[in-house]
């Protein structure tokens, strides 16, 4: 990856990361876990892959993105504000009453494409999205992130079959495999492993990327591109908590929200990340 | 008297969508390996590439609907109320309900009626779960004519909604070149002012045939067919409360949550009266020849009469 663009990717997802803290901490709940592992390859996406516009966020045929995770809404929801969708200060109401940003995504918040939450469902609007986009002969590809523990879901593996089946070549569904869902590792709650060889025995096209590592990202999205006839999975090894020290690679911060003392520390590496990059 | 034609709602959905799809290129159809059953197979042949076959995966077959229309189609998703109703609830409320998206269900087999299968596929409880869920609008036909206008009507209206079609070939007593579908209106089908019959789909014609009956006998019955359960149409009850004083209803569904229940829920704000429910009362049905178990389960005319007369005292 061109150097100039890595730096500035790895300084807005900084920023991404912050905003999900920022979000997770006026809430006093949420998910800042899963958020953060996800943080870089939704920069990735909404910086260097979708082709959506703020100023027409109905763009028929811009790139859709569900996000089939959807308890990690601070991510996109961080995301959506650094590319200009709604002030950054929306973020500081997540949760609230009244509030634009709700607790899950949300089809009439600015750029969010779907409703989602209820694990195991937006791979399948993703689907129906992918197959209208086949039907008309648009050029738009939909995106969708799931979690390592949502695969669980039956609806995943039927929503599998059918993008073979239609072979939805125009849909890349990424896995987020941090490990660890609420109850514990996965692979001691109820193991989805091996992902790669699900996706293949299903008829996919499976790529493994570094979720932290620009250049493993975008590789990974290249090579989606470039495939025919077969849905994609990118099932990317990634870290919960990624990017925050006490954080990283602990099952408790899947839906905790950080208290004033955890807030200041979070943002303050945070903010040591930011001037390391932008220095 | 000519031969009274008979035809299974099922039949007039395919056979709709087959027609409609001419006028609406945006019209899509999905269904979960029951496209003989469902009759969407009409649809299938005519339009094979406006057609998309889900498997035995009704979960994500409706998910896959809120896609299409999310991009602007319009999908009808088709299975057994049991499937669609019953084992999609969820998907129908969180990714068609909740984002408010333009698809429509078409659920066949609804309903006792099923008959030879037995309880497994024999719904008495999709009205109730649909009901629940904020913005669905929910259609239950009484006949061809009817389950004909119902499905264009659909089309036009634009948000969730609920079709809900039958097995058994029923009773054709709509003229189709008069009658008129109105989206949320009841439709007054006998006058009378001793007592009101409410009936929905099967039991509209069971309804029809009571009040004559009852006719004779000197009891001036009101009927009235209310094909839409969702919005109700408060105004045609709330009348009738007040100027009958008694209302009965009937359904080939569940008495909690269906017809019986959203009847009640609208006289007991506007117009309190006594309302008897007749329906499936809160049980399992099981196997046998339709027209036995709707005899057996009160869903005939005899029963709506003996009903009424008991409840005047007669």
């Amino acid at each position: 990856m061109d150097e100039t663009l890595k730096k500035q990717l790895e300084t807005t997802a900084c920023k991404v990361r912050m905003g999900i803290i920022e979000g997770v901490y006026n809430a006093k709940s949420g998910h800042p876990g899963g958020s953060l592992s996800i943080a870089d390859t939704l920069t990735y996406l909404y910086f260097a892959k979708l082709n959506v516009y703020p100023d027409n966020p109905d763009l028929q045929d811009r790139d859709r993105f569900v996000l089939s995770k959807g308890h990690t809404a601070p991510a996109l929801y961080s995301v959506l504000a650094q590319k200009g969708f709604f002030p950054y200060d929306e973020l500081k109401s997540l949760r609230h009453i009244g509030a634009l940003l709700q607790g899950h995504p949300c089809i009439h918040i600015p750029g969010v494409d779907m409703s989602s939450g209820s694990l195991g469902q937006g791979i399948s609007v993703a689907c129906g999205m992918a197959l209208s986009g086949k039907i008309s002969g648009d050029t738009y590809k939909v995106y969708t992130v799931l979690g390592d523990g949502e695969i669980q879901e039956g609806q995943v593996w039927e929503a599998a079959m059918f993008a073979a089946h239609y072979k939805l070549d125009n849909l890349v569904a990424i896995v987020d495999n941090n490990g660890l869902q609420i109850d514990g590792c996965v692979s001691d709650v109820m193991s989805p492993y091996p992902i790669v060889d699900k996706f293949k025995a299903f008829g996919w096209h499976v790529i493994e990327m570094d979720a932290h590592d620009f250049d493993s990202i975008e590789k990974a999205f290249n090579e989606a591109e470039t495939i025919v006839n077969q849905p994609v999975a990118i099932v990317q090894k990634s870290v919960k908590g990624k990017g925050v020290s006490f954080m990283e690679n602990q099952c408790s911060w899947h839906g905790t929200a950080p208290n004033a003392e955890q807030y200041a520390q979070a943002m303050a590496e945070l903010e040591e990340t930011l001037k390391s990059l932008e220095g | 008297m000519a031969d009274v034609i008979k035809k299974a709602t099922r039949e007039s959905y395919g056979e709709a969508l087959a027609e409609l799809g001419e006028k609406y290129e945006n019209l899509y159809v999905l269904d979960a390996d029951l496209a003989a059953a469902t009759k969407t197979g009409i649809f299938k042949k005519k339009y094979p590439d406006r057609f998309f076959d889900c498997g035995i995966a009704e979960a994500n077959m409706m998910g896959v609907a809120a896609g299409l229309a999310a991009t602007g189609k319009i999908p009808f998703a088709s299975s057994f109320a049991m499937f669609a109703a019953g084992r999609a609830f969820e998907i129908v409320r969180n990714s068609i309900g909740y984002p408010h998206l333009n698809v429509k269900i078409g659920a066949t087999h609804a309903g006792i009626s099923v008959g030879e299968d037995g309880a497994t596929h024999q719904c008495n409880e999709d009205i109730a779960l649909m009901r629940t869920i904020p913005g669905m609008v929910i259609i239950n036909p009484a006949d061809d004519v009817e389950a004909k206008a119902a499905v264009a009507a659909a089309l036009e209206h634009v948000g969730p909604l609920y079709m809900r079609f039958g097995r058994l070939a029923a009773p054709v007593f709509n003229d189709k070149d008069t009658y008129k579908f109105e989206l949320g209106k009841g439709v007054l089908l006998r006058e009378g002012d001793d007592i009101t019959i409410v009936a929905t789909g099967l039991m509209v014609n069971e309804a029809l045939v009571a009040a004559d009956a009852l006719k004779a006998e000197g009891i001036n019955a009101r009927v009235i067919n209310i094909h839409t359960i969702k919005p109700i149409d408060k105004d045609i009850i709330t009348k009738a409360a007040k100027e009958t004083g008694i209302i009965v209803t009937v359904e080939e569904h569940s008495i909690i949550g269906g017809l019986g229940s959203a009847v009640s829920e609208v006289v007991t704000e506007a117009a309190p009266c006594k309302v008897v429910k007749i329906g499936v009362n809160d049980e399992y049905g099981h196997s046998g020849p339709a027209v036995d178990l709707l005899k057996e389960f009160g869903l005939s005319s005899d029963n709506i009469i003996k009903t009424v007369k008991e409840t005047l005292g007669k």
